[in-house]
């Protein structure tokens, strides 16, 4: 019985599997293996614009298939991976690009994970130090050495 | 106040601040590398015509807009009578049919009527793919030697027109007349 439910779930999941993967269309001739893994590198660095939080590799937008196609087309015609990034930011801005360029405008994202350690840095140092004052503190008196014993036998 | 309590106080109030700007922005407000550059060049089909190619060329010598839709978008289907109103006051109107069938375009534009001077036929989106196309629809207006000085992405509206496009192929239009003006002093 739980093998027929499998089977049939399978059945039914397998041509929606394969229609997707044919939608996304992938080209899978290629010249050679170093362009195979350019263009493979390259759809994993390209972001899909319509649909923003995914590369043209994870999407299925028809923008994002166009690209992939530009991004075929111009690896099987020689062109490296630089001249094709560079072709797509001339065209959809660098957002286009999954990896920031380290430039004045993206200074502060690429500097904000140093700026947020350094500021713990700065927290850890505080507590450090605020634990060696209160060992620094005063003594207690008799009378209060008292007290704390006495509060300690009643436990 | 204890300055314990006041350090998270402050961050939180930021954090929060931070995300309620974020809130009011679009997302789809994107900056166009292109604005400011020449039209992109390219070679397509007519879409009333297979034999006739048209390119940026058929595009240039005037102020001009250039819309991109397609039937099968209906938020271009709903700026359109903006675009009649547009063409009807002396705007040229050029246009990609972009990711569309022949036919259907076709069709509709017989229905409802047809604001383009020139269309141009892009079923694949490659012209798309250099123009920086994101969705349709989306509006550029050149200036009269092939530049391109604005782009909206999403629909327009009578309030965008009158705000910011108007203005815009006014002052182009202004240009355009000192360059010629120029062109014939100096020859």
């Amino acid at each position: 019985m739980i093998r027929h439910t499998l089977l049939l779930l399978i059945a039914w999941l397998a041509p929606a599997g394969l229609a997707m993967a044919l939608a996304i269309g992938e080209p899978i001739v290629f010249d050679s293996e170093a362009q195979k893994r350019q263009y493979d590198t390259l759809v994993r660095e390209l972001r899909c614009t319509v649909c923003q939080s995914e590369t043209i590799h994870e999407s299925n937008a028809e923008l994002a298939a166009d690209m992939r196609r530009r991004v075929y087309d111009m690896t099987l015609a020689g062109h490296d991976a630089d001249a094709i990034v560079d072709f797509m930011v001339q065209r959809y801005g660098d957002y286009v690009r999954y990896r920031p360029p380290l430039q004045a405008n993206t200074f502060l994202l690429w500097a904000s994970p140093f700026l947020l350690m350094f500021g713990g840095v700065i927290v850890w140092w505080r507590v450090i130090v605020g634990r060696r004052s209160m060992i620094e503190r005063p003594d207690f008196t008799e009378q209060e050495r008292a007290v704390l014993e006495r509060l300690r036998n009643d436990a | 106040m204890n300055l314990r309590l006041l350090i998270p106080l402050l961050a939180t109030t930021a954090l929060l601040g931070l995300l309620f700007i974020g809130l009011g922005m679009n997302s789809r407000d994107l900056p166009s590398p292109l604005v400011g550059k020449p039209a992109p060049a390219f070679t397509l089909e007519a879409l009333e015509d297979a034999e006739r190619l048209v390119t940026e060329q058929d595009f240039f010598g005037e102020v001009a807009l250039v819309n991109i839709w397609a039937t099968w978008c209906s938020t271009c289907r709903s700026e359109k009578p903006l675009l009649m109103e547009l063409a009807a006051g002396g705007i040229p109107i050029h246009a990609f049919n972009y990711r569309d069938e022949r036919e259907a375009a076709l069709r509709y534009l017989g229905v409802s009527g047809n604001p383009y001077r020139t269309i141009a036929f892009d079923p694949r989106g490659d012209a798309g793919i250099d123009w920086g196309v994101y969705a349709t629809p989306e509006t550029y207006v050149l200036d009269a030697e092939g530049v391109i000085r604005y782009k909206r992405i999403g629909p327009i509206s009578r309030q965008l027109l009158l705000d910011e496009v108007l203005p815009l192929v006014e002052k182009l239009r202004e240009e355009q007349r000192n360059n010629e003006a120029r062109r014939v002093a100096q020859s």
